[in-house]
């Protein structure tokens, strides 16, 4: 590749300073959340609770780091919750079937990257649009799920396994290491390789992506396996956390995680957003609906308070890109 | 684009061989895998078990003609079904009901409209987080507990007949011809044509496309209060999770009618037949006693191939 293709395919240095100040505001409104809670319940500012947060924010952020690549190549992934209950139901068949974690953990992550190659099969061989290739993904899936489970519930996990997501190193939980891991491979990577630069270009403008050189079929096939992929890690995460497996608990994950994606300033039109934003966006969600908890407001509100997440998230996005312009 | 609107209203034969052929295929199948699916009381059952989707289904076809989508009608459906359900309960009105239902679907519908004609924000992306509010207050109003104890009044509308007809058929039939004049046979229909076709050619003209896109919206919406007080009058009572999920049977079979979700076309006999195919491989499932978890599964395998011909045929 010349230089000059490089050059055209980084983000004008502009945007990326501008990546940082949406990003700023983010840790800003987090921090202004923060202060609200603490004066709003006693019990906000207490190491059990600020340790639950970030427990929770990294669940959800395990599935919106692998969305976030998704939505910058301008597309979406529906499917991501019923991936989880599906590779959850699996991986805990395979552990109780085998006895070996390390071979649970492992089809975990197969089963939800499988989905994740199917989503984008779909997306590039068949030409669906991705938003409702994964949302017919998302019924079929719900579907197998519920008939190989056929109402039953795995329970019971080897101890070891359920440290992966109940286990606590040096005083913070395990799952809090996980995401820093990814949080860091996932910034690196969508900054800082050719490849997550090339998502970037295809998000912003496809054909001048492909006119340019890309493989754009073969970015998009990694971008939605990638999203598969981390799909299956959470639902391990999920798995060794709760202690068993049902076939419905993926249902309440898609809309979060999508909230939390276009929070952190990621644009729905591609091209623009960052894995770090997306982190941020999981936390304030999860601060929000922490807080709601905690001033014992009932969690039937939480679907209502996300809905309205969502779009006041995406409504600011075009605001502020509007006047960018 | 226009012109390819034009062709296929001058003649719709041209596309009644993708989904007569699945649904003849699926009759085929069932008569030959599932005993007593061919009987006149199976059959009936099928048709009464699909009205609910037909309403859903309909307006459907005009939202996705527009290049929009509208995830929120399975949630604003259960919604509305409980509304009719409180609602009635409270003043032993049948009409009072229907009316709680229908303000609540148009609210709704007038809301999505609002998010992507006004706010311009991606139809899926829109009715995705309406989705969630509207599961929310379903949640809220009910306190996750069912409704029970609906006055006769609304029970009755699933149950009795018409000169012969079940009711609901006969409100999906009527919803049908309306929807029919409505598209073929008014400006409005024309517009929405033009909705998905050529949206500029709309305001040359001098007319809102904004105000024609919640028009279309909002019709969604108040179908599904409509639909409502067939889901409560079917259940005997309200359900916090009714109708969850059924805007994917009404995708499922606006997509196999024929309907293009990228170019502005739609087929209303198409969608109707897709009903009836949605209808025949749920019952067709359920006969062999396959699980109704094989039934959405199926139903979404039976999507993405229609989908990816309707890829092929508008490559092609």
């Amino acid at each position: 590749m010349t230089d000059i293709t490089k050059d055209a395919m980084m983000p004008p240095r502009s945007f990326l300073s501008q990546d940082a100040i949406q990003v700023f505001y983010r840790l800003l409104a987090a921090l202004l959340i923060c202060a609200v809670l603490a004066v709003l319940s006693d019990s906000f500012l207490s190491l059990g609770n600020i340790l639950n947060v970030l427990r929770q924010a990294s669940l959800t952020f395990f599935i919106a780091s692998g969305l976030t690549l998704v939505v910058l190549t301008a597309g979406l992934d529906l499917s991501v919750g019923a991936n989880v209950a599906l590779s959850a139901c699996i991986a805990g068949t395979v552990i109780h079937k085998t006895g070996s974690p390390a071979l649970g953990i492992l089809t975990g992550l197969a089963c939800g990257g499988l989905v994740g190659l199917l989503n984008g099969i779909m997306v590039t061989a068949l030409r669906i649009p991705s938003f409702i290739a994964t949302y017919g993904m998302l019924w079929v899936l719900n579907g197998l799920t519920y008939w190989y489970m056929a109402g039953e519930t795995l329970h019971g996990f080897p101890a070891g396994f359920r440290q992966i997501g109940s286990g606590y190193l040096f005083g913070l939980p395990i799952p809090v290491y996980l995401l820093l891991v990814f949080l860091g491979i996932g910034t690196f990577f969508a900054q800082r390789t050719v490849w997550g630069q090339e998502i970037y270009a295809i998000g912003a403008n496809p054909i001048a992506a492909r006119l340019s050189g890309i493989p754009v079929a073969r970015r998009l096939l990694l971008v939605y396996a990638v999203s598969g992929t981390m799909a299956g890690l959470a639902s391990i995460i999920f798995l060794s956390r709760l202690n068993s497996a049902e076939a419905d608990i993926g249902e309440s994950l898609t809309l979060p995680a999508i909230a939390a994606v276009l929070i952190g300033g990621t644009s729905l039109f591609g091209g623009v957003g960052t894995v770090f934003g997306t982190f941020i966006g999981a936390l304030i969600l999860t601060l929000v609906l922490n807080g709601m908890n905690l001033l014992s407001v009932s969690a039937n509100w939480q679907p209502l308070v996300t809905g309205i997440i969502v779009i006041l998230a995406v409504w600011l996005d075009m605001k502020t890109r509007r006047r960018a312009q | 684009m226009r012109e390819a609107a034009v062709v296929s209203r001058s003649n719709p034969l041209q596309r009644i061989p993708g989904v007569a052929i699945v649904l003849v295929l699926l009759i085929t199948l069932f008569t030959a895998i599932a005993p007593g699916f061919l009987s006149v009381a199976n059959l009936s059952n099928v048709l009464v078990q699909s009205t609910i989707l037909t309403m859903l289904a309909l307006p459907m076809t005009l939202i996705i003609m527009t290049e929009g989508l509208d995830l929120s009608m399975g949630a604003v459906l259960t919604l509305t079904s409980l509304c009719v359900a409180i609602v009635s309960l409270a003043t032993k009105s049948m009409l009072l009901g229907l009316g709680a239902g229908l303000l609540v679907g148009v609210a709704f519908g007038l809301a999505n409209g609002w998010l992507v004609a006004i706010l311009g924000i991606p139809p899926f992306v829109a009715t995705l987080g309406t989705l969630g509010m509207a599961q929310g207050l379903s949640l809220i109003v009910s306190d996750g507990q069912s409704v029970v104890g609906i006055p006769h009044s609304v029970r009755d509308i699933y149950s009795s007949t018409l000169l012969g007809v079940p009711v609901p058929i006969v409100m999906a039939l009527v919803t049908y011809a309306a929807f029919h004049g409505l598209l073929y046979h008014t400006r409005f229909g024309t517009y929405i044509f033009a909705l998905g076709g050529n949206r500029e050619a709309l305001r040359y003209a001098g007319l809102s496309p904004n105000r024609l896109l919640i028009g279309v919206y909002a019709l969604g919406g108040a179908m599904a209060g409509i639909a409502g007080l067939l889901m409560t009058a079917r259940m005997n009572s309200g359900h916090p999770t009714a109708g969850l999920g059924l805007e994917f049977d009404a995708i499922a079979a606006v997509a196999v009618g024929g309907t293009s979700f990228e170019r502005g076309n739609g087929w209303l006999l198409g969608t109707l037949l897709g009903v009836l195919s949605v209808g025949v491989l749920r019952n067709g499932l359920n006969l062999i006693s396959l699980p109704s978890s094989v039934q959405v599964a199926s139903v979404g395998v039976l999507v993405i191939v229609a989908l990816f011909l309707d890829g092929l045929r508008s490559r092609a």
